[in-house]
Order: C-alpha cells, then sequence, then structure tokens
C-alpha cells in the first residue's frame, strides 16, 4: 500500500505510554481540516448556484441530527455504513483492494430479503433473524472467494477481479428478485416485505434496531483484533507480501481468510439491512455504498475506532442530505461532490504532512 | 602505446565540492582532477562520500558548494542531461537498464525528435562494441542478458553520445574474476581511446590495479592520494601501507576491520578443526525457478556443526532460491533437507524458525523487515503467536519490548528507543536488529545471504566477528555472498553455483580463490 | 437459432455493438498508455462522465457533434489534470485519488445537469453518422458497419496510431520505461514526470471523447450516472490487453456485443433477461481468468510514485 495516503501505522500497545499529546492532537487536526475545507468548499460552490450554503448545511444537522426522527435515521444509517467499513478495513490493511464491496452487499441482501420472510416466520424470531444474518456473511464471503483465490495462487490482480465480481453480483442480485425471489405486489420487481414485528428488534420505542449494536461491537472487535492478536499482526505483515513470506504468516491461506471475513462483515451489513431497516429488496437498486466507504475508511487512517466517528458523520450527511438537497432543488447526487472534496482535501493535508516529516 | 603521462589533460577538475545534509556533511571541501586517458580510482568505505560525489558529477545532485571544469570551463551539471551534453558518462553500481525493453530500446532512451532513429542507432551501437571488443545483440531483451552483459550495454550507454569520462560505480560487485579480467581489458581500450576513468570501489586491492592513480575518501574528505608515479613506483606492499595509514590512522593496519580489507587469498592459511557431526543435510535438492529465477538442480551438501559454509558465485545462479529452500520459504520439487538426521522438508518457516534454522535475508528493508513498525515488534515478527509474546492469542508488550530491549542492548543497536520506526535507523542499526533477532532462541544454523552489503565497514566487521563467535560455540553458518574476499576472509569451506548447480566445493586455503574462480566458470 | 442469423438481427446486433464498442474502445485506449506509463487510472469513469457533459453541452450549443466530441476531450482532460497533478506531480495514493475522482465527477456532472436543465433532458438533434459510399449498399454490414459517425473509424485509426507511437517513437519509449523502470529513464536524462503527465492527460482526452460519444451518438442526450461502468469495464480491458493496444479493439468490440445482444435477441423474439445477457461480459472476463490464471501483466512501476533518488 502506498506510503502516502496509507494507514496509521497501528499504536503499538507498549507505545501508548509514549504518546505525546501533541501526537494526538495533531491526528485530530489531521483528520478534521480535510472536512472543513470541503464544507467550505462545497459552500462556495453552493453559493455559486445561488442557493444559501447556510441554510443548506443547517438542513443536513437538522434533518440529520437534530430532530429525533432524523438522529435515528442516521444511526439505522450507520449499521449499514459501518459494517461496511469494518470489511473494507480488514482487507485494505492487509493490502488488498476489495472493490466489490456493492456486489457482495447487492448479493447478500438478496438472499437475506428472498429467504427471510419464509425462514422467520417458519423458525421463530431470534433463531430465524440469527440464522439470516449468517446467511448474509456466508453469501459475502463467498463471493469473495474466485478473486481471493486468483490472487492467493495465481497472484492475479485482484482489482480487476473484485471489480468484475462486483458487477455480476449486481446483475445476478436482480436475477434473483426477479426471478425465484419475486412477490406478486405492484410496482418495482421485490422480494415479499418481512412484517415489520418480525424484523431485529428495536432499541426502546425507538426506530432504531439492534443492528448499531452488532456494528459499533464489530468494530470494536476489529479494533482489538487487528492490533493485539496475533493474527491481526500476520494481516499487517501481509501487507508487505515479500516480509510475509519471509516470516513464515502463510499468506495464501490468510489472504483467503482476509478476503472471506471481508466480504462477510458487507454481507452482515446487507443482511442487517434488509432484517432492520428496509425489510425487502428492490430490483436496480445500488446505493453504491461499497464504493463510497472506500474514501472514507482511508480518511479515518483505517483506523477502526476512528471510522465509527467518521461513519457516524458521514450518515448524518447523507441522512440530512437527502432532504436538504431536496430543499435547495438539487439533485441527490450532490453529497458525492462533498465526498470528493474531502478526499481531495485529505490527500492534499496527507501531502503537506508528509513534505513537512521528509 | 598507453597515454599514461601524468601530464595529460585534466578533463573534469573538483574544487572545493562540499555538499551537506541534515545533520550529515557527505562531502567536505573535495578537490579532485580527472584526466584523459588514466583511471582515478576512487577508493573509501561505505558512507565515505563516494555515492554523493558520483551524483554531483552525473548530474543527480547539485554541490552546495565549490566548482566544477569540464576542460577549463566552469560548468554546473544541474541534470542528467547536462552531464551527457558535457560528455560525461555513468554506469551506476545498481543497473538502470528496463528489463522488458531491447538492448537497443534501452540505448536510445531520452534520444531527440520523433521518431526514433533505429539505423542510426544500430551504427552507433556496432561503432562502441567495436571498441569494448564485446558481443552483444542489439534485440536481446535486456532482462534475458547475464549480469556482465547487462554492464557491458551500460557501458555502452554511458559511452552513447561523446564521452570523455566515464565513471563507474563499484562496477565487479557483481562480477566472476573472469568478467573482472575483462572488464579491465575493456577499461584499458578505453584509455587507450583518451577518455578519462573514474574507478569507485570500496576494495583496497581492486583501486591500486586498476587505477593509475589514486584518492582515497573519507568521512566526506579526501585524506590523501597517490599520484601516477607514486603509484607506478612503489611495491604493492608499501602502496597498501601507505593507504590504510591514510584510511585509519598511523599503524593502524592492526585493526580487524583492515585485515579484512586487504587480505589476499595469497596471505591466508585457513584450518580448522571441525565437528564431523552434520547438522544440515540437503540431498538431491531441486526447486523449480520459473519463469524468472534459476531454481535449483540436484544440489546436495552438508554442513557440520560449527562450519562456516560459503556460497559463491555470480548473482541469480540459485543462491536466492538455495537459501528460500532451506529457510521453507519454498518447497523443494524433489529431494530432502535435513536438520540433525530427520527431515524437515515439510515444515514451514515458523517451524523450522523453533528448530534452530534461521535465515538472515539479504533484503533487510522489504523481506527482514516490515517498515511501519516498531524494531521491538520486528524482532518478535517469527514468533507472531508464540509464548511469552502472545499468551492465548493476545499480545505480551511487555514482553516484547524487554526482549527487544536486551536485544538493543547486547548488539549496541542505535536507536531512540524499541518504539522507534524500524525504518528510521540506518541500514547497520537495521542490520543488528535483524541478526539480533535470528540470533535469538537458540539458533543451530544460520543462512547469511549477503550479510554485510551496504554496510559500514565497522558493521560489517560487527556481523563477520558475529558470525566467528557463533562458530566457536557450535553454531553453522551458510553465508551466501558475492565477494570473494569475504567469503575466503571468513568460511571453512566453499561451495560454488552456477546456473543452478552446485559446481564443486573447496577447502579454504592457499589458491581457494583461484580455484572458486574456476568453479564459477563451470 | 434461426432468427438470430436474419439480416435485420444482425444488422442490428453489430450497429448496436459497435455503438456500445466506442466509448469502451477510446477510454481502453487512455488507460493503456497511461498504464504502460506507470499511473493506474482508477477514476476513468469519472474522466468519462466529465467528457460526456461537456460533450453534450458542445453539441448542444455549437450544434455540431464534431464540437461536442471536442469539448469532451477538453473535459476529460480537465479532469484528467486534477489527476496529474495530485499523483503525478504530488505523488499522492494513485487508487484513492481516482475513486475519488469518480465519485467526485459523478457528483458535479450530476449537479451541474440538474442546475442547468433541472428535471429535463434535451436531446441533440443530427447525431452526425454518415453513410460511406458504395459501401453503405453493402448487405448486413452496409446499414452496420459503414453508417457510424466517423469518430468510429477514426477511433479504430487511432488506435493503430498509438500502437505506432508506443514502437516507434521517443515518446512511446519513454512512456514503456517510465512504467517498467523510472530511475533508468531519468539516469537517460528524461524528465518522468513530464512524461506521466502527458500519459494522463492523453488518457484524459481519449476518456472524454469516449464519454462525449456515448451522451452525443449513443444516447442523443446527458443523464447523470450514464456512464454505467463502462469506465472500469475499460480499465479492465486495458490490463488484460497487457500493453499491446491492438487487442483493445477486438476486446471493446466483444464487450460491445455483449452489451447490444439484449436488443438483438428481442428481435429475433429470442427471450433472455437482459440481467443475465449483461452479467457475461464480467462472466468471460473471470473464466479467461481462471482458465489462463497468467498474471495479468502490469508494467513493474504501475501505482507506484516515482521519486527521484529514493530507493
Amino acid at each position: 500500500m502506498s506510503t502516502t495516503l496509507g494507514a496509521d501505522p497501528v499504536v503499538e500497545p507498549g507505545a501508548r505510554r509514549r504518546a505525546p499529546g501533541g501526537g494526538r492532537l495533531e491526528a485530530i487536526a489531521q483528520a478534521v481540516v480535510p472536512v472543513l475545507l470541503s464544507v467550505l468548499a462545497s459552500g462556495v460552490l453552493l453559493a455559486i448556484l445561488g442557493r444559501n450554503p447556510f441554510s443548506f448545511y443547517g438542513a443536513i444537522l437538522d434533518n440529520g441530527l437534530l430532530t429525533g426522527f432524523g438522529l435515528q435515521q442516521s444511526i439505522v444509517r450507520m449499521a449499514t455504513l459501518l459494517l461496511i467499513a469494518g470489511g473494507l478495513i480488514i482487507a485494505f490493511r492487509a493490502n488488498l483492494w476489495n472493490l466489490g464491496g456493492d456486489g457482495q452487499w447487492l448479493l447478500a441482501s438478496a438472499f437475506v430479503a428472498g429467504f427471510a420472510p419464509s425462514v422467520v416466520n417458519a423458525i421463530g424470531g431470534a433463531v430465524g433473524l440469527a440464522a439470516m444474518l449468517v446467511l448474509g456473511a456466508a453469501v459475502g464471503a463467498m463471493w469473495t472467494v474466485v478473486p481471493a483465490c486468483l490472487k492467493a495462487v495465481y497472484e492475479v490482480n485482484e482489482i480487476i477481479t473484485t471489480l468484475m465480481m462486483n458487477f455480476i453480483g449486481i446483475n445476478l442480485a436482480n436475477i434473483l428478485v426477479k426471478g425465484p425471489f419475486l412477490t406478486e405486489l405492484p410496482g418495482v420487481p421485490r422480494t415479499e416485505i418481512l412484517p415489520l414485528d418480525q424484523r431485529l428488534p428495536r432499541i426502546g420505542d425507538t426506530q432504531i434496531h439492534v443492528g448499531i449494536l452488532i456494528a459499533v461491537g464489530m468494530m470494536l472487535l476489529i479494533h482489538f483484533v487487528l492490533t493485539r492478536t496475533a493474527i491481526g499482526l500476520r494481516l499487517r505483515v501481509l501487507a508487505s507480501p515479500e516480509a510475509a513470506r519471509h516470516v513464515g504468516v502463510r499468506p495464501v491461506r490468510l489472504t483467503f481468510m482476509a478476503f472471506a471475513a471481508s466480504g462477510a462483515l458487507i454481507g452482515l451489513s446487507g443482511a442487517v439491512s434488509m432484517l432492520g431497516d428496509w425489510g425487502s429488496f428492490r430490483a436496480d437498486f445500488n446505493p453504491a455504498y461499497g464504493f463510497l466507504m472506500v474514501p472514507l475508511v482511508f480518511l479515518a487512517r483505517l483506523n477502526a475506532v476512528a471510522t465509527i466517528a467518521f461513519v457516524a458523520l458521514f450518515a448524518v450527511i447523507q441522512i440530512g442530505g437527502d432532504t436538504a438537497t431536496r430543499k435547495a432543488d438539487l439533485p441527490t447526487d450532490f453529497i458525492l461532490v462533498l465526498v470528493g472534496l474531502l478526499l481531495f482535501f485529505m490527500a492534499i493535508t496527507e501531502f503537506f504532512r508528509l513534505r513537512r516529516a521528509r | 602505446m598507453t597515454s599514461r603521462s601524468t601530464q595529460s589533460a585534466a578533463i573534469v577538475e573538483l574544487r572545493g565540492i562540499t555538499k551537506t545534509y541534515p545533520g550529515v556533511v557527505a562531502n567536505d571541501d573535495i578537490d579532485l582532477s580527472f584526466h584523459a586517458g588514466e583511471v582515478h580510482g576512487l577508493l573509501g568505505e561505505n558512507g565515505a562520500g563516494k555515492s554523493t560525489l558520483m551524483n554531483i558529477l552525473s548530474g543527480m545532485q547539485q554541490p552546495g558548494a565549490g566548482s566544477i571544469r569540464v576542460e577549463g570551463r566552469e560548468v554546473t551539471i544541474d541534470s542528467p542531461h547536462t552531464a551527457f551534453e558535457l560528455g560525461i558518462g555513468t554506469v551506476h553500481q545498481h543497473l538502470t537498464l528496463v528489463p522488458t525493453l531491447t538492448v537497443l530500446e534501452n540505448l536510445m532512451m531520452g534520444s531527440e525528435g520523433l521518431r526514433l532513429d533505429f539505423t542510426g542507432a544500430r551504427a552507433r551501437f556496432d561503432e562502441l562494441i567495436d571498441t569494448l571488443g564485446a558481443r552483444l545483440s542489439p534485440s536481446a531483451v535486456a532482462g534475458n542478458l547475464a549480469l556482465g552483459e547487462q554492464q557491458q550495454v551500460e557501458i555502452i550507454k554511458a559511452l552513447w553520445r561523446d564521452t570523455r569520462m566515464l565513471i563507474l560505480d563499484e562496477p565487479t560487485s557483481m562480477l566472476t574474476p573472469q568478467g573482472v579480467v575483462e572488464l579491465q581489458r575493456v577499461l584499458q581500450r578505453l584509455k587507450e581511446r583518451g577518455i578519462a576513468i573514474v574507478f569507485i570501489t570500496h576494495k583496497l586491492h581492486e583501486a591500486i590495479e586498476v587505477g593509475d592513480r589514486v584518492s582515497v575518501l573519507k568521512a566526506g574528505r579526501r585524506v590523501g592520494g597517490l599520484e601516477p608515479d607514486e603509484v607506478r613506483a612503489g611495491s604493492p606492499l608499501e602502496i597498501k601501507r601507505r593507504i590504510v595509514d591514510m584510511m585509519f590512522g598511523e599503524g593502524a593496519a592492526q585493526l580487524a576491520g583492515v585485515t579484512e580489507m586487504e587480505l589476499r587469498p595469497e596471505d591466508g592459511e585457513h584450518r580448522r578443526r571441525l565437528s564431523s557431526q552434520v547438522v544440515l543435510e540437503l540431498i538431491d535438492a531441486c526447486v523449480d525457478g520459473g519463469e524468472d529465477e534459476m531454481g535449483l538442480r540436484d544440489v546436495s551438501l552438508a554442513v557440520h556443526r560449527g562450519e562456516i559454509l560459503g556460497i559463491a558465485g555470480v548473482d541469480g545462479n540459485g543462491q536466492h532460491e538455495l537459501a528460500q529452500a532451506l529457510a521453507g520459504q519454498r518447497g523443494l520439487s524433489s529431494g530432502d533437507v535435513k536438520l540433525e538426521g530427520e527431515s524437515i522438508r515439510r515444515l514451514g518457516v515458523p517451524d523450522r524458525q523453533r528448530l534452530g534454522v534461521r535465515y538472515l535475508s539479504d533484503d533487510r528493508l522489504h523481506e527482514g523487515t516490515v517498515r511501519d513498525m516498531s524494531v521491538a515488534m520486528n524482532t518478535v515478527l517469527k514468533r507472531i503467536g508464540q509464548a511469552p509474546f502472545w499468551r492465548r492469542g493476545a499480545i505480551q508488550p511487555r514482553a516484547i519490548d524487554t526482549f527487544a530491549q536486551d536485544l538493543v542492548d547486547r548488539f549496541t543497536v542505535r536507536t531512540p528507543s524499541v518504539e522507534t520506526n524500524i525504518g528510521k535507523l540506518s541500514g547497520g542499526n537495521i542490520q543488528k536488529v535483524v541478526l539480533a533477532r535470528e540470533l535469538a532462541f537458540d539458533p543451530k544454523l544460520v543462512i547469511y545471504n549477503k550479510p554485510t552489503t551496504g554496510l559500514d565497514v565497522r558493521t560489517a566487521s560487527f556481523v563477520r566477528d558475529q558470525i566467528r563467535s557463533q562458530a566457536e560455540l557450535g553454531i553453522s553458518a551458510i553465508v551466501i555472498s558475492t565477494e570473494l574476499d569475504e567469503l575466503i576472509a571468513l568460511c571453512d569451506r566453499i561451495a560454488v553455483m552456477s546456473s543452478g548447480r552446485l559446481t564443486g566445493v573447496v577447502v579454504n586455503g592457499r589458491s581457494a580463490h583461484t580455484r572458486v574462480g574456476e568453479l564459477m566458470l563451470a | 437459432m434461426n432468427n438470430l442469423l436474419t439480416e435485420p438481427v444482425l444488422t442490428a446486433l453489430i450497429a448496436g455493438a459497435l455503438l456500445a464498442m466506442t466509448p469502451i474502445m477510446f477510454a481502453a485506449l487512455g488507460e493503456s498508455i497511461s498504464e504502460q506509463a506507470g499511473v493506474l487510472n482508477v477514476g476513468l469513469e469519472g474522466m468519462m462522465l466529465f467528457g460526456a457533459y461537456a460533450g453534450f453541452n458542445g453539441a448542444l450549443y455549437i450544434h455540431s457533434s464534431w464540437a461536442g466530441l471536442l469539448c469532451g476531450a477538453l473535459g476529460g482532460v480537465v479532469a484528467a489534470s486534477v489527476m496529474a497533478v495530485l499523483c503525478v506531480r504530488m505523488r499522492l495514493d494513485q487508487i484513492v485519488i481516482g475513486v475519488a475522482l469518480f465519485l467526485f465527477a459523478e457528483g458535479v456532472t450530476s449537479l451541474l445537469h440538474g442546475v442547468q436543465f433541472g428535471d429535463e433532458y434535451p436531446r441533440i438533434g443530427n447525431t452526425g453518422e454518415i453513410q460511406v459510399p458504395l459501401l453503405h449498399d453493402l448487405p448486413v454490414v452496409g446499414e452496420s458497419v459503414f453508417s457510424q459517425h466517423p469518430i468510429v473509424y477514426l477511433g479504430i485509426a487511432l488506435v493503430f496510431l498509438v500502437r505506432w507511437m508506443l514502437k516507434k517513437t521517443s515518446l512511446g519509449l519513454s512512456l514503456r520505461a517510465a512504467g517498467e523502470t523510472p530511475t533508468a529513464l531519468d539516469a537517460a536524462g528524461v524528465d518522468v514526470t513530464r512524461t506521466r503527465t502527458v500519459a494522463v492527460l492523453s488518457c484524459g482526452a481519449l476518456a472524454g471523447i469516449g464519454g462525449a460519444y456515448l451522451a452525443i451518438v449513443g444516447a442523443g442526450s446527458f443523464t447523470p450516472l450514464m456512464t454505467q461502468g463502462s469506465g472500469f469495464i475499460a480499465i479492465v480491458l486495458a490490463m488484460l490487453a497487457r500493453g499491446k493496444v491492438v487487442w483493445v479493439i477486438v476486446m471493446s468490440f466483444v464487450f460491445g456485443v455483449s452489451l447490444s445482444i439484449s436488443t438483438a435477441l428481442q428481435l429475433a423474439r429470442i427471450n433472455v433477461s437482459t440481467d443475465v445477457v449483461q452479467m457475461l461480459p464480467y462472466l468471460t472476463v473471470i473464466v479467461v481468468l481462471v482458465l489462463f490464471a497468467r498474471r495479468s501483466y502490469l508494467p513493474s512501476a504501475l501505482a507506484l510514485p516515482y521519486f527521484r533518488g529514493e530507493r
């Protein structure tokens, strides 16, 4: 992985004693500055287009954070995005470019949405839902086997293979929805809707389902595994392929495992979305979360804990932005501009940081 | 016949050249002159400032102070392009050929104009091949050539434009003894054409053999030198002593490091009583090299307890595969590996490590260590998951730190702390960390792949001492090296690899140098 | 099956294939040049989008498809210059910047279109196809191969021109060296940064033309996100072509066929769902990779920023 826009070197447990306040402060500034700059830049863009940036951002905050409904929606969205981010972090830490997240997500979602109504009905609540979550993870993991194999055994570049599997997965998901999983409901082809009372349990009397707990829990687990366990270290060593072979971490096996874990988490995200939020899978529906999360995890320097904060922020922007863009009479894709700018500014601040360090 | 007049024209003159980097003065007020038809040997250890000087002459870097005169005119060499224009050609130590392009294409890189002039280039190529007296095909793919041939292409490249001065940086580091003779012949022919030659080396005997004039560099300064008449007049021993004095001060010839440098094969008598106990055996081992590498073909050898076995040969003849096969990084397609009588063929790196087989790779930056990790983590990289550093899968940072600190102290590694990123350490200190790591936990046999490349004399000496003292304790060593002198100084026996085969094993002693040279050509 | 081989079906198939193939061919050609020089351009689709938007506007307001294609090239160059500055000059990570560029391009073009036209999707009238005299009257191929916009023929010719350039010119040699062993090129006195910049900008121009073609000739209008992954297909095709650019034509055509085959099948009254058909090209690539499982040849210095003096 490039040493420029690369991972935050994992702060070894011992080193925590030594990290001075200055270091931590700089890391925070490092992360906050790009956000501020991109907000500023898009603000200017808005002004040029004749929209009021303040009311726009105000609308984002309002609808994403400050209303009860908005906040809950954001947290629900966060669960989905966080799991995907976690999956990407595992792969990227091992220098494996899993760019097939969308395909993995959609396929897992299709399977889960397709089977859930009947399975949950038959087996019953907790067990049924758990089984569906496992199914989602399994489908996601399975969809990485081909790229993993080609990479581990034949050294075929995984950018190509994951991208190809991505598109195949997207189409396959559509075929499944329009085929075996189709329901008689009018409108866009979709799977049978999972009744509200059979979905993932809510927390209290909010809209927030337990998916968020699963997601946050997973991120903490990932962080622990990556920083404190033997297998986490092996994964990080895998990022240096020559060292990996020299040191004996068994790169072939590890590549399969890393890809599988990555796919599993992304698949789990799809399952959580279907079982907690959407309840059914529509054809020709691709929110492309897998791509969106790529720049985000890099912004967080591949640190699982920091990612939680960034994903939270992003979820607010997405949810709030949905309403804000409509109010400002702009296409919803405008949020992508924000994301793109975020990445650029992040790259530039990173550049200056490295320039100073050299 | 030769133009060895001491009064021959100075092609390039350097006056007061100084170059500093933060914290280090690479070149300190250096005066040098290079004359037509003469070989000027620049002698100095790694880190003495030779590379920086060469970079300045070839336009890769700018001096901080001082002047450069080419044929009397003061110039600024601000880019490699300018260097060419001025007639300065450089042959770098690490070959700068594009392996996928043909020889002719490599030579045509950087040519002016839109279309490539293949006919013109071919003509020039034929001309220069003739000058060198070499045999090469212009349409051969550069990556397929032998190292000596690649170097010849580099020389042609350096001579492509009207070159008046040719700089050679450590040109013999990858050549066979025969190849060195070839090179000397070529240089002689170039001298006859009036070209000034700068021969950069860290090998004392080379500088004296090849150089008409010698300058000695130490810690960035020119600490002395010999004029052509002095070189011609003095006896080899006398010259050697004078140079050693310049480099290390009066009476320093007793220093271990220096002895290394000047030891000639005829001087040393090398006999140690070796145990008959065989610690490692390779039996008819075959390794598939695939498309890129030579592989191994029916290699058999035996290493005794406490023995230092050298592996000589030109780079790329299977040494790398041998090391990897012994370490467990590569599998054997046939044959067997036995450690103390038991086959370890099926075992991977971690298991072999535990049994006492250790491997110090030649690539300490990419293979031996992970740059972004701390010194402490790097010391336990081959023991991931093992107690006491991991318990039940979770890391024990204190155990790791203690272990690492102990190694750092015992091997005098210079590092701010064990938490420092290993990438920040100097090459010598990184090598010490890797060495310390491999020697921990009761090794039985250590494989060293080019252990002293790129190290300063002190650290190189340290490494060799370690190998020797370990051998005294009964720990065997296999030392792979392209530096024959090093092997002669260190090893009990020397095996020679050529084209993936073991062409012979020589017991160290008188005439070992010649015998090994012969075996390298077999 | 008989229905498939009738004249109207075959004609529609080939015509559709050429239509679909052209944007990919241009983009893949550009990406080939870029990759040969060592720059992996993941943001290719973003460049195509910029080209599509700029090209569409150009054709709309100047009333000429050629003007539109030119504007498309310029749009692509603008997008590529971001890549050139950030990745080639500032040496930031190519893949991350590429993804950013792609996302940004999606957002910006969608935004600008929305601001410009609101909910409407104006169409371009004359899309500039010509009919090659005489050859136009041939059965099957007449209506399809010889009734295309001249840019298609130009594109194919361009592939051969690029091939000549790579093999026989000084620039081509520099490009190939930059992607394989940049230190060698530097030592030869050639500016590696400038060489790579030229490669990236050329890629942008070609991708821009591809995108513009898609909008002007292919669809006749601009829709946000209209490239639908064709940029990524182009990246893969470039990687598979392994520097032998003529393969780009063949592979783009095969892809074009697979993209247009659903219409042809409908005409032949063979019922296969579009989703299945759409999967075929990607599936083919995977199958090819599995069967031949060789390392896809990528220049050694691909995606590695070049620092003089380092290493």
